[in-house]
């Protein structure tokens, strides 16, 4: 038969079999074509009486079927609701008619029809819209390969599964089950699924086939468990079982703990499982596709879809890497300095499988980057994430050394010891003088200029910033900072080297700060100004939980200490001497640091006072100092100073090219802060308030607080021309 | 518009709302109608003669649904003329329903209306009736729903009232409510619950502790410190709704929250020319009277917003207020009314609340109105005020006027 996006051969029982293989992608997706052909198989399959049966497989080894084409959604043009839904629909019917046979549900229920038996072998990723596909098959068979993983991830993009997913797992499963994994999104390998109950058997590879055609065979007649007359959703009776009642307060409830009020999914993927548990299958798959239309046509998906996927998958790629540069091979990292940064990069760095040399003053110290890796890996072993073989062998790759001597062999040599330009400057040199002259030379410093450092090499060429965020292993950005005399091929081996480690790279301009520097800094001190002005610390560091901050500000601090941001502070002063701009906190850091010694969570306490237990409070003698404003600011008026500051100094830094789109700016506020990835970014954020909104906003507030708000200039002029900072799709 | 008098004001004792409470084995259909029954026969009066009845009910499922106070009329003997209607609104249903009775007799609609209340919560748990509210995911997320143990104890942090103020207060409604029982108090209102062969199976308020001390209160775990902390995590919930508050701090448990226990409740309530035609004596009007919504996570603030609104609407002032009956549903929320209002303890709940006597939830604000005429008739005062705290962030209010 023709089809484009698969091969369907009948074979002497009359049975199709189905090979998925979207010709020239390298995964199948439910892209239109697919769509179409699907939709002629099922009419095809419910009207051919020579046709008995299917099984459907795929013929990519890059996966069995991974979901909805997200390109071809994130460039949707703007519909109305009930276009949307109708096209939306479109999917989720065919499969219904598919599980079906084409029949009225009421027929299939007494008996009097039933479907042709659709098996399939889940081969590879079966994730969203493909899971759906498995789900609506009658028998589902995966084979037996750690490779295989089944999930519904649409919430981790603003979406639901709006192909049957909720539904038809949840009568597969329960409603527990069902919902934990949807809300979660995190697939599961296919003994679990086995487990969990949505699929039936874990085969061999080389005997799936012949068993689900066995199946097919024996099952000529087949009807889905829902369509027959008795069934029950497992655990549940009626809207009016107490339990039923309990299980949604309670999912309810933790959903909201889990996740804030900021994710429209999360609500809209609770409603799908509680709406549809009280009514029948076909309205149960109408309700739905009305959620899932509701958040495919809102902002929140279109600006997830745009930066969590397209974008960060861009950036991974090394979409900013120079393009004439071949890949550097890289089999040796050196590193200096065995403090926190440094034992970070080491790991990711042997995690990449690269062979790592950690250097420090000397042996013992420089020993605590095989300690700090060894208990991450033990850890991991622990939990069941790692095999010991795996962690060994990575705990194998790192090798401690006091001597430079040992960096002969290095592809690429970082430093991550203390931000003094001194010890920074022999470090360079002392590198400098045992590696090839090809190496790349990086350095991970967070608030030294690249060009200065640079100086002290005698190739400058080849020296780039590689600022790292602690901690390592778990924060996902890297910016990286060619100075002004950095060489192509030494940018070029900075992505080669982040394509190693996985994290998503952002190119930053060589400037005080570098990106998050110049954004995070301000953010933190609005919170202190306003806790000078008389606002509860509480409400200001609840507000910004509220908003999707991982951690309040004022708490951040205390992490970080005071009496850091006190130094930074000072020495910022030093150096910038006149050009010096006061951030007008100066006052509170002095007075915490030095009068009150209140230095930070570690020092016994900051802002906060740290019990025994893990909990926090405000510290008692903090309003002594800031008593209570007269009038106080609403919750509201809090969030939007917490908001816009970060917006506008983001902003500022996309029009000084500190970053070079706005892509950069979203990516690195997301994975270089936290920044709250329901926006999907500082810039996707101004977009979906309107670039003329955020203007009038900015003003307002600069004009009652001050200049820190005012939007760039440029911003003013293209909210004024009617445009975007995203180009329009 | 006619005024509506209180003729008459009585309550069954509560009993403990447990399969071992004395009233457990009373239907509810027969606490009703033995409260119903009482009413004609204390004021001389053919039962034919009322119009409707009135009857909060908050869990009007099981045994108490199809329409109780109907049947329970028709199971007490009243004539097939006296009709009935079940309200619920929530805690406040006995209150709603002595405003609603009022309503009926100022338009014109009646003339004599038996208004009350009735829950046993022994037999049809708090709960049994369900609803969407905390289930549907678009309402509960949409209120921040959270069960009103945490509401009683984030009003506690916000309003900043510790363990050993909510546990004071506790005492000392036990103390007031054992005082006011040994006095006879409640002597007059009190209609004593028969079983089958009419023997009495409860003649007082098997809940009332008055040994209880702060010791014993200290000693207790609070309630709602898991469902806060940790399973699911309320706390966190009420936080995104008041992040003005650092912390909730848990301070309520079962001696210092309402009693869960059965019970029932009438007023008689008229018009002018009625109580003539009957011979009937009024012993207080309804002066004014005022529903609210507040806001629905903290959900028991309502109080002061319903009698800011009622003494607005009578052109009162909280100065012309002699007696305060303000449902301890938790103590927190009494202590909060008290400090919003302006109002001492002293004036406040002086015969004990449902901290100590129950809190049977379609007839509390019935039982309310019954103490303050009572009360006012006892102590010689003039003007009461009844409010309850309600679920889903409600507040209902009445002004009782003494005559005579």
């Amino acid at each position: 038969m023709g089809y484009e996006t698969f091969t369907c051969d009948i074979d002497a029982d009359g049975v199709a079999l189905v090979t998925i293989d979207l010709p020239g992608q390298s995964m199948n997706v439910w892209n239109a074509a697919l769509m179409r052909d699907y939709r002629q198989f099922v009419d095809r399959l419910n009207t051919d009486d020579a046709i008995k049966g299917a099984v459907i497989t795929s013929g990519k080894a890059s996966g069995f079927l991974a979901g909805a084409d997200l390109k071809l959604i994130s460039t949707r043009k703007a519909e109305t609701m009930r276009e949307a839904f109708e096209s939306s629909f479109v999917l989720s019917d065919d499969l219904r008619r598919m599980e079906t046979g084409g029949h009225d549900a009421k027929r299939l229920a007494r008996g009097a029809a039933a479907a042709k038996p659709v098996a399939c072998v889940v081969n590879g990723l079966a994730l969203g819209g493909g899971l759906e596909l498995v789900l609506a098959c009658h028998y589902r068979s995966a084979v037996d390969d750690p490779r295989v993983q089944l999930g519904l991830p649409e919430v981790t993009i603003g979406l639901l599964p709006g192909g049957g997913g909720t539904q038809r797992l949840l009568r597969l499963i329960g409603v527990e089950k069902a919902l934990k994994m949807v809300l979660a999104g995190t697939p599961v390998d296919p003994h679990t699924a086995k487990a969990y109950g949505f699929i039936d058997e874990v085969v061999p590879a080389d005997q799936a086939m012949g068993a689900a055609l066995a199946w097919v065979k024996a099952n000529p007649r087949v009807v889905q468990p829902w369509d027959r007359a008795d069934f029950i959703v497992p655990g549940v009776s009626s809207a009016r079982d107490p339990q039923f009642a309990q299980l949604f307060a309670n999912a309810n409830a933790l959903a909201e703990v889990q996740s804030g009020h900021n994710y429209d999914a999360v609500p809209a993927i609770l409603s799908c499982f509680y709406e549809g548990t009280l009514v029948p299958i076909d309205t149960a798959l109408r309700i739905e596709s009305k959620y899932f239309t509701k958040l495919l046509t809102g902002a929140q998906s279109r600006n997830m879809i745009r930066t969590l996927f397209v974008n960060k998958q861009a950036a991974d790629k090394g979409a900013q890497r120079p393009r004439e540069i071949a890949p550097v091979e890289l089999r040796k990292v050196g590193i200096v300095g065995a403090g926190l940064m440094g034992c970070g990069i080491a790991h990711v760095a042997a995690k990449g499988k690269l062979n790592v040399v950690v250097l420090d003053k000397d042996r013992q110290t420089a020993s605590k980057a095989s300690a700090y890796t060894k208990r991450i890996v033990e850890k991991a072993v622990q939990r069941g994430a790692m095999s010991a073989d795996a962690a060994s062998a990575l705990l194998a790759r790192i090798v401690t050394t006091d001597r430079y001597e040992d960096f002969a062999d290095a592809d690429l040599v970082i430093e991550a010891v203390f931000e003094q330009p001194g010890i920074k400057a022999d470090v360079l040199r002392n590198i400098e003088a045992v590696v090839g002259e090809q190496v790349v030379i990086a350095s991970n410093t967070s608030t030294l200029p690249i060009a200065g450092l640079a100086r002290h090499l005698r190739r400058p060429e080849r020296f780039i910033g590689m600022h790292f965020f602690s901690p390592v292993e778990r924060m996902q950005l890297l910016e990286i900072i060619p100075g002004e005399a950095t060489g192509r091929a030494a940018l070029a081996a900075a992505y080669d080297f982040n394509a190693r480690i996985r994290k998503t790279p952002i190119l930053v301009k060589d400037v005080r700060g570098f990106y998050t520097n110049q954004v995070v800094p301000p953010y933190l001190n609005e919170a202190v100004l306003m806790l000078m002005e008389g606002v509860d610390p509480a409400l200001i560091d609840n507000v910004a939980i509220a908003l999707g901050m991982p951690i309040g500000p004022l708490a951040l601090l205390d992490e970080t200490t005071l009496s850091l941001a006190h130094d930074i502070q000072r020495s910022t002063r030093e150096q910038l001497g006149e050009a010096y701009q006061p951030a007008g906190t100066e006052a509170f850091f002095e007075k915490m640091v030095v009068e009150l010694d209140r230095k930070g969570r570690r020092f016994g306490g900051g802002i906060y006072e740290y019990s025994a237990d893990g909990t926090k409070t405000v510290w008692r003698g903090l309003i002594e100092h800031y008593p209570r404003a007269g009038v106080p600011l609403s919750p509201e008026q809090v969030e939007q100073r917490l908001l816009y500051i970060q917006l506008t100094a983001a902003a500022r830094c996309l029009e000084a090219g500190i970053v070079v789109d706005p892509q950069s700016a979203d990516l690195g506020a997301i994975f270089g802060w936290g920044f709250p990835t329901w926006t999907g970014g500082p810039m996707s954020h101004i977009d979906t308030l309107g670039l003329a909104e955020f203007v009038v906003e900015a003003d307002r507030l600069a004009q009652r607080y001050g200049a820190r708000f005012k939007p760039p200039a440029s911003l003013r002029d293209k909210a004024g021309e009617g445009l975007s900072l995203y180009a329009p799709v | 518009m006619l005024e509506a008098y209180i003729y008459d004001a009585l309550r069954t004792p509560r009993g403990r709302g447990k399969s071992d409470g004395r009233l457990h084995e009373i239907t509810p259909v027969q606490l009703a109608a033995q409260a119903l029954a009482a009413v004609p026969v204390r004021n001389g009066i053919e039962p034919g003669v009322i119009d409707d009845v009135v009857f909060g009910c908050v869990s009007a499922v099981g045994e108490q649904g199809s329409v109780i106070p109907r049947i329970a009329a028709l199971t007490a003997g009243f004539p097939q003329s006296v009709a009935g209607v079940q309200v619920n609104r929530f805690c406040g249903s006995g209150l709603e329903a002595v405003n609603i009775a009022a309503g009926k007799i100022a338009s014109g609609e009646a003339d004599l209306v038996v208004a009350g209340g009735v829950e046993s919560m022994s037999r049809v748990p708090m709960g049994s009736d369900g609803g969407a509210w905390p289930m549907d995911p678009q309402t509960a997320f949409k209120t921040y729903f959270i069960p009103q143990g945490v509401s009683a104890d984030l009003i506690a942090s916000k309003f900043g009232y510790s363990r050993e103020d909510v546990d004071r207060y506790a005492q000392e409604s036990h103390r007031r409510a054992g005082y006011a029982w040994s006095q006879g108090r409640f002597a007059r209102a009190i209609v004593p619950v028969r079983d089958v062969i009419g023997e009495v199976v409860l003649d007082h308020d098997e809940h009332v502790r008055p040994e209880t001390t702060m010791a014993t209160l200290g000693g207790l775990k609070p309630s709602f410190q898991a469902l806060g902390e940790r399973s699911p995590g309320y706390d966190t919930i009420a936080l995104l709704k008041h992040p003005d508050v650092q912390r909730v701090e848990h301070v309520h448990h079962a001696g210092n929250s309402s009693g869960i226990v059965d019970g029932a409740a009438a007023v008689l309530i008229g018009n002018a020319q009625i109580g003539r035609e009957l011979g009937l004596k009024p012993r207080a009007r309804i002066r004014a009277m005022a529903a609210v919504g507040s806001e629905p996570t903290i959900m028991l603030t309502g109080p002061e917003l319903a009698v800011q609104k009622v003494l607005k609407r009578a052109g009162m002032s909280v100065a012309d207020i002699d007696l305060w009956e303000v449902n301890e549903a938790f103590a927190a929320v009494v202590l909060r009314f008290m400090d919003a209002m302006s109002v001492g303890h002293e004036r406040t709940n002086v015969n004990g609340g449902a901290i100590a006597m129950g809190h049977p939830l379609g007839a509390s604000g019935a039982i309310l109105v019954g103490t303050l005429v009572d009360e006012l008739e006892r102590a010689d005062k003039q003007l009461g005020v009844a409010t309850i705290c309600i679920g889903a962030g409600m507040g209902v209010a009445t002004i009782v006027e003494r005559i005579g």
